[in-house]
């Protein structure tokens, strides 16, 4: 099967110009413009399969967002290839751009002064869909994220949250095979973003549609993503399971116990991350995990005991710190 | 890994039909977006009648000094002039070539590429809409300009005809021209300099100072081969002049020519702007 999206060897390379602060720098700049080379995309190389939801993962600046506007085909390569549906998105072909869709989380291309639903009206216009598409698909939008009153609304009168809602309601509506969601949930509360990851996971069930998602909430990767590619200054660290990503980059385990007596040391076992009454975290290394929590249960009256992967926030830190370190 | 069979796009509706329903949609829109700021479109226009007021009632008055008339143009013909311009002007308002810098700063350029349509259509439309509203907010403030300053106008049904048409070609036209100025902002911030030099050009040769034939000669000659004239002095001449048919004819003929000069101006501008947001992502 063809995949929905691949890409080998894609780098994109910034001049950027720079200069000292002062009078002095500046004159000189005049006469002798400086720039520096900067590589936010460093040949990078990975597949999406159709109706696969991939974690874009990095921290700010790691090229994420570069990449996903030379998916979509606002950024031309400087190396490498890149092909969507079959489509080289640089060349920006009608065909391709009605098969995809671009969320910024930030970004409103909506009109502003007029209700949502206006603005479908104007999206319908310009992917060309039929009415009797179009209606359907724009009344179930609507109703999966529950916003029947909102697109009656100017768009300016909708908080952050309710925007996001109404903006992903239009940019779906031409039904695109791969989503490109660059921070959906930034700024929005804990149920907004709950109810936006539902809505990408139903779409992506009911549709088949391909999804490659940024998101610095690692919640929305785990309710999503079973796939994380990691990239850092530009190069990809780790691309595979959400689960190897911890196998991998986490040396440790956490160990949670509650002990009879809640006030033995247990430094001998790990380090003591956190006591809470007589419930104990420890930390371990992952290699020692099973002999430890032996010794654990022989040597101490153990009530209860749990043992944990290193939470996910902590294991993408990891990464990157290693990869600072470097 | 599961694998989730790719649902079929939406069908598309045809060429010809769909585009002409997206301007009609995007008229409408503008339409409905700007009778919400009716009054503020009227405090705009208002604002915009002071300008050939102020022309009016010297050209005016200097006609009255010389018997009646300057270089044989009456307060009357002057009249009809400057209450035609208010129209003229406002049809000559597009989305500017400055206001692309705003786009490409803002992140809206970056919006309407991911859509599968050009923005100049967008803009064309969006603009035509918002004539619709100029042209119902004009109508009683010409009739008040004609109570007050007494115009001579007596155009035949063609010359009417003409300047319906003449009014969107103006339209058009002036709408290549400012949005290929507007590339040079993929380039700079610092275009103003040229969109100013551009405006003085257009200032002194489109007809918008004076009627054209009260310039010097070599201003006239050097008009001809400009775009700026067909803008603006022709649209108001065709109806508050005595052109004859052939001029008529002659003046839409050379502002097809002018529109079709400007957008392949366009289109190759655009070729380069897009190349080079594409290589710095704007």
């Amino acid at each position: 099967m063809e995949h929905a999206v691949h890409i080998s060897g894609l780098e994109k390379i910034f001049m950027v110009p720079e200069r000292e602060a002062g009078l002095v720098a500046a004159t000189k700049s005049l006469v002798r413009r400086q720039s520096r080379e900067v590589r936010a995309v460093d040949g990078i190389s990975f597949d999406i399969a159709p109706g696969e939801v991939v974690g874009f993962l990095g921290p700010n600046g790691a090229g994420k967002t570069t990449t996903l506007k030379m998916l979509s085909g606002l950024l031309y390569p400087t190396g490498g290839e890149a092909r969507i549906l079959g489509h080289a998105p640089s060349k920006r072909e009608k065909a391709f751009l009605r098969r995809i869709t671009l969320v910024m989380g930030n970004r409103n291309q909506l009109q502003w002064d007029l209700p949502a639903l206006d603005s479908y009206e104007l999206n319908r216009a310009i992917y060309r869909i039929p009415r009797a598409d179009f209606t359907p698909m724009r009344d179930d939008l609507i109703e999966l994220l529950d916003v029947g009153d909102l697109v009656r609304k100017p768009v300016r009168q909708l908080s952050l949250g309710e925007r996001m809602k109404v903006e992903i309601v239009g940019a779906l509506l031409h039904r695109p095979q791969v989503l490109f969601l660059d921070e959906p949930t930034i700024g929005l509360d804990v149920t907004m973003q709950k109810r936006i990851r539902s809505f990408v996971a139903t779409y992506n069930e009911r549709h088949g549609a391909t999804v490659l998602l940024t998101s610095h909430y690692m919640a929305d990767v785990q309710a999503l993503c079973k796939r994380v590619v990691v990239i850092h200054h530009g190069r990809i660290l780790f691309d595979g399971p959400l689960t190897g990503l911890a196998d991998q980059f986490a040396a440790y385990k956490t160990i949670g116990v509650a002990l009879a007596d809640g006030h033995v040391d247990l430094d001998r076992y790990g380090e003591v991350l956190h006591r809470d009454g007589d419930w104990v975290t420890l930390r371990v290394p992952k290699a020692e995990t099973s002999q430890l929590t032996a010794r654990l249960l022989s040597e101490q009256s153990v009530l209860d005991l749990r043992i944990e992967d290193t939470p996910i926030e902590d294991v993408i830190e990891l990464v990157f710190a290693q990869a600072r370190s470097e | 890994m599961t694998v989730v069979p790719q649902a079929a796009t939406l069908p598309q509706a045809g060429r010809i039909r769909s585009t002409a329903d997206f301007y009609l949609t995007t008229m409408r829109l503008a339409v409905q977006e700007q009778f919400q700021y009716r009054t503020a479109n009227y405090f705009f226009m208002f604002g915009m009648v002071a300008e050939p007021v102020i022309y009016l009632v010297v050209w005016t008055t200097i006609a009255d000094q010389q018997g009646g008339s300057v270089q044989g143009f009456t307060a009357g013909y002057f009249a009809a002039y400057y209450i035609v311009w208010t129209l003229v002007r406002n049809m000559n308002i597009v989305f500017g070539a400055p206001y692309w810098e705003q786009r490409i700063r803002e992140g809206d350029l970056a919006g309407a590429l991911v859509r599968p349509l050009h923005p100049l259509h967008y803009d064309i439309a969006y603009f035509a809409g918002w004539k619709v509203v100029v042209i119902a907010l004009w109508i009683p403030l010409a009739i008040g300009l004609a109570l007050v300053f007494d115009p001579t106008l007596d155009p035949r049904p063609l010359e009417i005809a003409v300047f319906a048409v003449a009014i969107w070609g103006a339209y058009l036209l002036r709408t290549m021209f400012q949005s290929t100025l507007g590339m040079l902002c993929f380039w700079t911030t610092r275009g103003a300099a040229i969109f100013d030099l551009w405006m003085t050009l257009e200032l002194l040769l489109s007809g918008r100072l004076v009627p054209l034939p009260l310039m010097p000669d070599w201003v006239q000659t050097i008009s001809w081969f400009l775009p700026f004239q067909w803008a603006f002095y022709f649209p108001i001449e065709s109806l508050v002049g005595d052109l004859s048919d052939a001029e008529l004819a002659r003046g839409l003929a050379f502002q097809l020519l002018w529109i079709l000069i400007g957008l392949s101006l366009f289109k190759v501008a655009w070729r380069s702007a897009i190349r080079h947001f594409s290589a710095v992502g704007g």
